[in-house]
């Protein structure tokens, strides 16, 4: 069976309250007990808890197997990106660095690379994602269009993301906010705090909150 | 004799904690369960639904029940690592007594033989010191039942009143908050209240880490156009992202409470009709809020005044909202006039008893609300009823078959039972579901009293850092090693499943219990076959209570998915009915059996009583001494003491030691950089751990979580201030003082989780 061609996969970051849930209940999955193939990433915990779970996003047309020497990284015909094969696989970490989403890792000990490969056992039969089942913030939320539209009104899905030169389509969707003109979330341009008109105080304790100036001595 | 019988190091190697990883079994990947069962987490108390898969008599994994209304699917990190409690390395497989001359200090011994041990322990300080110099130390992750039944075996077959239970350190500041004002003890609106609100507010509650699924019901509320407020020292997930931070100074809730109230009130944003119809009290309130100035309330908040003036303009202005506050503003040594505070403003806004019209405390145990309920507190019998109260005391004297005068009077909360054994009044001790060297303030009493006890039984699955002292400890029962009924937060009753049986010697904890009373020849009322049994009888204790539990069946909540409380078998005429459970309360017109038609509200007059909040500063506040204030709290991969969740290998990995959290400008002060060693110290005692210099938190406050045992945790710190009402500790607020460090001599011994 395939993954149902009316189900999709949204991430919101937003949400994200860094509980490690997905990352936990990955490590589940039947057909890699004990290891999880998707990562939480803090995105600086010194001045903020904001978190971001890390799955593989899917793309149209996969960097990692673009740059993979030994073609281990097959793509199944409804789209899903799958871990580098067994007995192709090299270890070379080529797919590691060359992701943009830094999604691949390095399986030291299987000498493999592993990835999310969208719970295929799951989702081929018709059940969510493991990851995107338990998510207590719903930051990882699998399901139809019409049911994003419905219950997230502040936010919409985009798809296309810009690395500098590279443009990648992506399978799985990020949700940004309604009323922002993004068409592409463009990261690289948002590294180096260009994001467009957003200002954001990411020391907001210092930030005015206090009854008076003394108080944060 | 209740010293620890060896070098703790060595009772450490031998019963943990140590990690379990996924093993035998689990690893497998071709492995096909024999079952599923439909339960619930055995953690914290929203009580998520869960399938456990089962093989053979493992727990070997879980599947998500995404038909379970109220988390469907969801579940943290806790819920789905959990079934690696099961077929532990440490479990206690069978009973143990002290033994110093053996290498762990425990050597094993028959259950029976221990259970006769425990009983002429009991006879024997009994009859020497009188019925009260036994203590029974209860809990609320235990379910309804067992709780049910350990408040019945102290007063009944013990004939103590001393038992009190581990809600004391949770839900007390609520319950007490709640009866004074509603005159009963539950979160009046279901959780899907939450989502349709303008407003949510939410106080002292780190939502995102110690209630997660709940995350979801406030995120969901604002894609529906709720304004979030979050009013906490930190900068919790939760907080991240509101759309109005109050970045208070811990324990000054009441005071932010009365300085809204008195915008409220200066602005006309209340609602005049309801309080007059409704309520009784307004007026005392409003003389005691008016000299609450936002000028006046931002100094002793230490928040910003423009935004005191916009919370309240927002929470004012509102049609619809949902007040939740947890423990943030209930461990306060003024914990019920905190909880009163935010009552009263959601009183003021006449906001309550409707759709999306709501006013919660988020429970924090798994049956941090059924614990509450049918007797296991010191003041309380079953139904929610006061055992000070005759009527009270005969009707359950009637279910229970023994003369009323045989009923103790009321107990004392249970750190005053500490007290009771450091002054020799206490001599022996029975614990189940309680680890009080790791969660009560001021451990370091803690352990002096164990010490002082001539005898001690503990009842547990692992050995907890606490019955390391104990004479004898007897296997019990893991969760999912029994069935029951649980209270959720919404004050749901819903069913915990069997999955697997006690493994060796372990055995139910009820059976023990039982076992204890026939031993001491008080078998009477404690020949229950199963929990449905005990169930049986505890609806019929709680019929025509307040909490009252005549009308649910194990069917009825398999067939609702749950059913909350009050479900009276009977009409107020007393025909049958088949009531399908309140989900809602103080809906108008709805009937009570206080206020009998009068109202909604559990008072004779049927109306909801306004109290005076009045403010004052956390018992110990800072001096030149101790210029920091320390508050503890959770983090989302443990749970409580940590007995289960340190046992977990994928949890302990997740945030393996407790940190001292602090503001950068303070790490500054002190020279101490992220992950350098420091020390925080206070009138009690001082840890040594490392520093997370983080800029999510106020400069003045510093931030320990409390999972942690002996040289690691916080609560060898806090302070036995306690609330005059409630009795819960003031773990939220002491004067502290930090200072650099170097590596403690703890790191070369111990594990993370040690
Ligand atoms: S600990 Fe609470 S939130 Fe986490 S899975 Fe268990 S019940 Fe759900």
């Amino acid at each position: 069976m395939a993954v149902p061609s009316n189900q999709h996969f949204f991430i919101d970051p937003s949400r994200c309250i860094g509980c490690q849930s997905c990352v936990q209940a990955c490590s589940e999955c039947d057909t890699h007990k004990g290891t999880p193939m998707i990562h939480l990433e803090y995105v600086e915990r010194s001045i903020s808890t904001q978190t971001t779970p890390v799955i593989c996003m899917h793309c149209e047309s996969p960097t990692c197997a673009q740059v993979c020497p030994a073609d281990a990284i097959k793509k199944t015909e409804d789209g899903v990106v799958q871990s580098a094969r067994k007995p192709r696989c090299i270890a070379c970490n080529n797919c590691v660095l060359a992701c943009p989403f830094g999604v691949p890792k390095m399986n030291a000990g299987w000498e493999l690379m592993t990835k999310c490969d969208m719970c295929y056992d799951r989702t081929s039969e018709g059940k969510k994602p493991m990851c995107a089942t338990v998510c207590p913030s719903q930051a990882l939320f699998f399901g139809t269009f019409a049911e994003i539209e419905a219950l997230r009104p502040r936010s919409r899905p985009v798809n296309e993301f810009r690395f500098g030169e590279q443009l990648v389509k992506t399978k799985v969707l990020m949700m940004v906010p309604r009323g922002g003109l993004t068409e592409v979330v463009d990261v690289t341009a948002a590294m180096h705090g260009a994001t467009p008109q957003r200002t954001v105080h990411l020391d907001l304790m210092m930030s005015g909150v206090f009854a008076n100036a003394a108080e944060g001595k | 004799m209740a010293t620890l019988p060896v070098d703790e190091l060595k009772i450490i190697d031998f019963f943990g904690p140590h990690l379990a990883f996924m093993h035998g079994q689990s690893t497998d990947t071709a492995i096909v369960p024999d079952k599923l069962v439909k339960t619930h987490c055995c953690f914290c108390g929203q009580q998520c639904g869960i399938q456990l898969k089962v093989k053979g008599n493992d727990v070997i994994g879980f599947e998500p029940w995404e038909e379970f209304p109220f988390n469907r699917g969801m579940l943290c990190p806790k819920g789905v690592k959990r079934y690696l409690q099961g077929a532990h390395p440490d479990r206690l497989l069978k009973a143990i007594r002290r033994d110093p001359q053996s290498p762990s200090g425990f050597s094993p011994m028959g259950r029976q033989e221990a259970i006769e041990k425990v009983a002429a322990e009991i006879q024997r300080i009994q009859s020497a010191y009188g019925n009260g110099a036994i203590g029974v130390l209860s809990g609320a992750s235990l379910t309804t039942e067992k709780a049910y039944l350990m408040g019945k075996f102290a007063r009944v077959c013990l004939k103590t009143p001393f038992i009190d239970y581990n809600g004391r350190l949770c839900m007390v500041s609520a319950g007490v908050g709640n009866k004074k004002a509603f005159g009963v003890d539950r979160a009046a609106n279901p959780w899907s209240d939450i989502v349709g609100a303008e407003v949510v507010w939410i106080s002292g509650a780190n939502v995102a880490e110690c209630a997660p699924i709940t995350t979801n019901y406030v995120w969901q509320a604002r894609e529906m156009g709720a304004k979030i407020i979050v009013v906490d020292p930190r900068i919790t997930p939760i907080a991240r992202t509101c759309d109005l931070f109050l970045p208070i100074k811990p324990g000054r809730d009441a005071a932010l409470f009365a300085g809204v109230l008195h915008l409220m009130i200066e602005n006309k944003w209340i609602d005049g009709d309801f309080i007059e119809k409704q309520t009784v009290g307004f007026d005392k309130v409003a003389e005691y809020v008016k000299e609450w100035t936002p000028t006046k309330t931002a100094e002793i908040t230490g928040i910003a005044e423009p935004l005191i003036r916009k919370a309240a303009e927002w929470w004012g202005t509102a049609k619809t909202s949902f007040l939740m506050h947890a423990r943030g503003i209930e461990h306060s040594s003024h914990g019920v006039q905190n909880v009163l505070g935010s009552i009263n403003i959601v009183l003021a806004s006449g906001r309550i008893g409707r759709k999306n019209c709501g006013y919660a405390t988020i429970t924090g145990q798994a049956n941090g609300q059924g614990g509450r309920e049918h007797g296991q507190k010191c003041d309380q019998l079953p139904g929610g009823r006061d055992i000070f109260n005759p009527e009270h005391r005969a009707y359950i004297a009637k279910v229970w078959d023994v003369d009323e005068k045989e009923i103790p009077g009321p107990g004392v909360d249970a750190y005053e039972i500490f007290r009771k054994i450091d002054r020799g009044e206490i001599k022996g001790l029975l614990s189940l579901c309680f680890n009080p060297k790791v969660s009560l303030p001021d451990s370091g009493f803690v352990q002096r009293c164990l010490e002082k006890l001539e005898f001690y039984v503990a009842i547990d699955f692992f050995l907890n850092e606490t019955a390391r002292h104990a004479d004898i400890v007897l296997p019990g029962s893991l969760q999912e090693e029994d069935e029951g009924v649980v209270a959720q937060i919404e004050g749901r009753v819903i069913k915990i499943n069997k999955a697997v049986d006690c493994p060796g010697e372990a055995q139910e904890d009820w059976k023990l219990i039982q076992g204890i009373a026939k031993a001491l020849g008080r078998e009477k009322g404690f020949t229950f076959q199963s929990p449905r049994e005990i169930f049986e009888e505890l609806r019929i204790a709680s019929k025509g209570g307040v909490c009252d539990y005549s009308g649910i069946t194990y069917e009825k909540i398999e067939k609702q998915f749950g059913v909350c409380w009050p479900c009276p078998s009977e009409d107020p005429q007393g025909r049958p009915i088949d009531h399908p459970g309140t989900v809602r309360l103080f809906e108008p017109g709805t009937w009570n059996p206080i206020a009998k038609g009068a109202g909604p509200y559990y008072f004779p007059d049927g109306k909801a009583h306004f109290n005076v909040a009045a403010y004052s500063p956390p018992t110990e506040d800072v001096d030149a001494e101790y210029p920091l204030i320390l508050t503890t709290g959770r983090v989302v991969s443990q749970f409580l003491s940590g007995t289960q969740t340190r046992r977990i290998g994928p949890l302990v990995n997740q945030y393996a030691e407790p940190r001292i959290e602090m503001h950068p400008q303070l790490a500054a002060t002190l020279g101490i950089k992220d992950g350098d060693w420091a020390t925080a110290e206070t009138r009690r005692s001082s840890v040594t751990l490392k520093a997370q210099v983080v800029a999510t938190i106020r400069p003045d406050t510093i931030f320990i979580p409390y999972h942690w045992s002996g040289a690691k945790t916080a609560n060898r710190l806090t302070i036995a201030a306690q609330d005059p009402l409630s009795k819960i500790p003031e773990y939220k607020a002491c004067a502290c003082r930090v200072k650099k460090a170097s590596e403690p001599a703890y790191v070369k011994t111990l594990e993370p989780q040690q």
